[in-house]
């Protein structure tokens, strides 16, 4: 504060006038109560502002998933599939769901940071729909999403990724994997309002985000692996939503798994949807 | 309904063990500053935020402008706007972009939200700021823009939870004017302090709470008798004079003379009058019979009771702070 100060001094003092004061408190009509819609879309507004502001942020959705996809494709290529371009047909698909499905973890930290600030506060004291502070931080997070998904699909085809679904199966895998993870972030996002600090929402998300993307069938074939991993594997989210994703993007949607994948999306908006918003109404 | 702003009976806040608000009866009458003072840790945040539907009392109830805020918080959302202990600004954003999201959030259309954006930042002197990231502000200059956002809505009850905690002289002064002007066109303010001298500037009424309870309550005049206006402290050129002045000091301030043990200091606490300046009047008008008697004075000073002179007055025991830090 005592940095800012200077800041100040520099600009000519200022001197409350009452009549100016009392001419933006005059009363005047009020406007109507902003639609549940238009509340989240301007939290939505305020999360790309928000990314405007401080662009770091979005290192984390851009090099984090080019240097995942370099990494993997060349560490495994050779090894696995013969060659890295036959790899990459394989793991693109995937390495796209782990990256997004990483970057849920950060709507648990911003509502974190956000309570932590005071912000909140402002926000629950306005008479809006209540949970819409709440859906327009994820809004802003699908923006990253969709980003995080686009700087892979374009590192893939740089790299040689020909996706046999097209423009249009690549389209839609994208999209399904953002619905999921718009789905799967309110998870953190109670998480954020349980858990003290951005630490332990850091450390509690990636205790649950490792396990589930590696041990998944991203990066292998889990018919290669051993019997009691194959049963986790099998049972693991990722695994199904990676496969729906992969069903779209190679051309061959697999309607089971799509299937699988839209149940999950709504399991978790329907539990994870009313838990947050209880512990928001507690706070 | 509109000449009490706000009426609680009993409320009660609980915190494990801790009973933050313990049974609060506070009627805060409309159209004016009401001042809620009280030590650190004696409530003050836990109430206010209670009255403002932002915690959920345990026991108890509270109506603003007659409406219960439980079961008709909406309402009471509506009514009233809060500006916390702590900013509650999005440090990213300007301040010009604070305002219009929360403007918007209000049903503004953008550019009415615009509009009104620009003119409150016109208002609160910040207009050269807007366009800067509030995590570059001074400390006064985030308290004029979240009263300023608070303000956004035309509230008709605004709380101040310490609003001049931690400013320097100036913006505490700006702050004060402020209060006045949004009381003047009509606003009910209630306002939490610290500073007795803070709610004597700015309240039409006080109540004293400490533990959660509330201990006194009334008009600064009413307040400030039953502690003493103040203490005036004269310091003698002459210590051969001391107890010519002594007399003719007790006589104006109608109090004997406190012992000092300076041979050149004379202190009197003066009692209160139940008048907002008689101290001072009556100060002055001792001075002048100093001077007229010869007595030649070389430093005066008048000096508010402090808060502990409020409480030792009021409850037996001084302010003491349940906790340390804010
Ligand atoms: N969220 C909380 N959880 C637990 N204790 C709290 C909480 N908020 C306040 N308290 C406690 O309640 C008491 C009153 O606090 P507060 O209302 O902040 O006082 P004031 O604003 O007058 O300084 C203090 O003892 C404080 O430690
Ligand atoms: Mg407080």
């Amino acid at each position: 504060m005592t940095t800012t100060t200077a800041t100040e001094t520099a600009e000519p003092v200022y001197v409350p006038a009452a009549e100016t004061i009392g001419a933006v408190l005059d009363p005047r009509e009020r406007p109507a109560r902003p639609s549940a819609l238009s509340a989240s879309l301007t939290f939505g507004w305020r999360a790309v502002l928000k990314i405007k502001h401080v662009p770091e942020q979005l290192f984390d959705v851009t090099a984090f998933p080019i240097m995942m996809t370099l990494m993997f494709t060349y560490l495994f290529g050779g090894a696995l599939a013969g060659s890295t371009g036959e790899y990459l047909q394989f793991l693109l698909p995937g390495i796209m769901v782990q990256s997004v499905v990483m970057t849920t973890m950060y709507s648990g930290l911003a509502v974190n940071i956000d309570i932590a600030k005071g912000v909140f506060d402002r926000f629950k004291s306005l008479p809006i729909w209540r949970p819409a502070a709440l859906v327009g931080n994820l809004l802003g997070d699908v923006l990253r999403y969709v980003l995080a998904s686009l700087v892979i699909t374009v590192v893939g085809l740089i790299l040689g990724f020909r996706p046999g679904g097209g423009v249009v199966g690549v389209a839609a895998g994208i999209g399904l994997l953002v619905v999921f993870s718009f789905a799967f972030s309110w998870i953190w996002t109670m998480c954020g309002l349980y858990l003290r600090s951005e630490k332990s929402v850091m450390g509690v998300s990636m205790l649950v985000l490792f396990p589930l993307t590696f041990l998944s069938n991203i990066f292998v074939d889990p018919s290669t692996m051993p019997g009691w991993l194959q049963a986790f594997v099998e049972v693991n989210p990722i695994t199904r939503l990676v496969a729906a994703v992969r069903s779209l993007m190679s051309g061959n949607p697999d309607m089971g798994e799509l299937t699988w994948v839209f149940i999950a999306t709504a399991a978790l908006l329907a539990v994870f949807g009313p838990l947050t918003m209880r512990a928001y109404n507690r706070k | 309904m509109t000449d009490t702003a706000i009426e609680t009976n009993g409320l009660v806040k609980v915190f494990g063990d801790n009973r933050a608000v313990d049974g609060l009866d506070l009627t805060v009458p409309a159209g004016a500053v009401f001042g809620v003072l009280g030590p650190n840790g004696a409530g003050k945040t836990t109430a206010v935020r209670m009255l403002a539907t932002l915690l959920r009392p345990d026991g108890g109830a509270a109506r603003v402008f007659g409406h219960d805020v439980v079961a008709e918080a909406d309402a009471v959302r509506s009514l009233v706007g809060l500006t916390g202990q702590y900013a509650s600004l999005d440090e990213d954003m300007t301040g010009r972009e604070n305002l219009v999201l929360i403007g918007r959030l209000l049903g503004f259309r953008k550019p009415a939200a615009r509009a009104r954006a620009d003119e409150l930042l016109e208002a609160f002197g910040l207009t050269a700021a807007a366009e800067r990231q509030v995590k570059n502000y001074s400390g006064g200059m985030r308290r004029r823009l979240d009263i300023s956002a608070t303000l956004l809505n035309t509230p008709r009850l605004l709380f101040l939870d310490e609003p001049t905690t931690g400013l320097d002289p100036r913006s505490r002064n700006q702050v004060w004017d402020i209060v006045r002007a949004v009381v003047s066109y009509g606003t009910t303010v209630l306002l939490t302090t610290q500073y007795l001298d803070e709610a004597d500037q700015l309240a039409s009424r006080i109540a004293v709470i400490d533990h959660g309870r509330l201990i006194a309550e009334g008009t600064p005049g009413e307040l400030k008798s039953s502690v003493g206006a103040g203490t005036v402290h004269v310091r003698l050129r002459d210590p051969g004079r001391r107890a010519d002045a002594e007399k003719l000091l007790s006589a104006a301030l109608g109090a004997p003379a406190t012992p000092d043990p300076d041979p050149r200091r004379v202190v009197v606490r003066v009692p209160g009058h139940g008048s907002e300046r008689g101290a001072a009047e009556d100060a002055a008008r001792a001075l002048s019979e100093l001077a007229a008697a010869g007595i030649v004075v070389d430093d005066f000073s008048l000096g508010q009771p402090s808060l502990d002179e409020v409480f030792l007055a009021l409850t037996d025991h001084p302010a003491t702070s349940k906790e340390t830090a804010a």
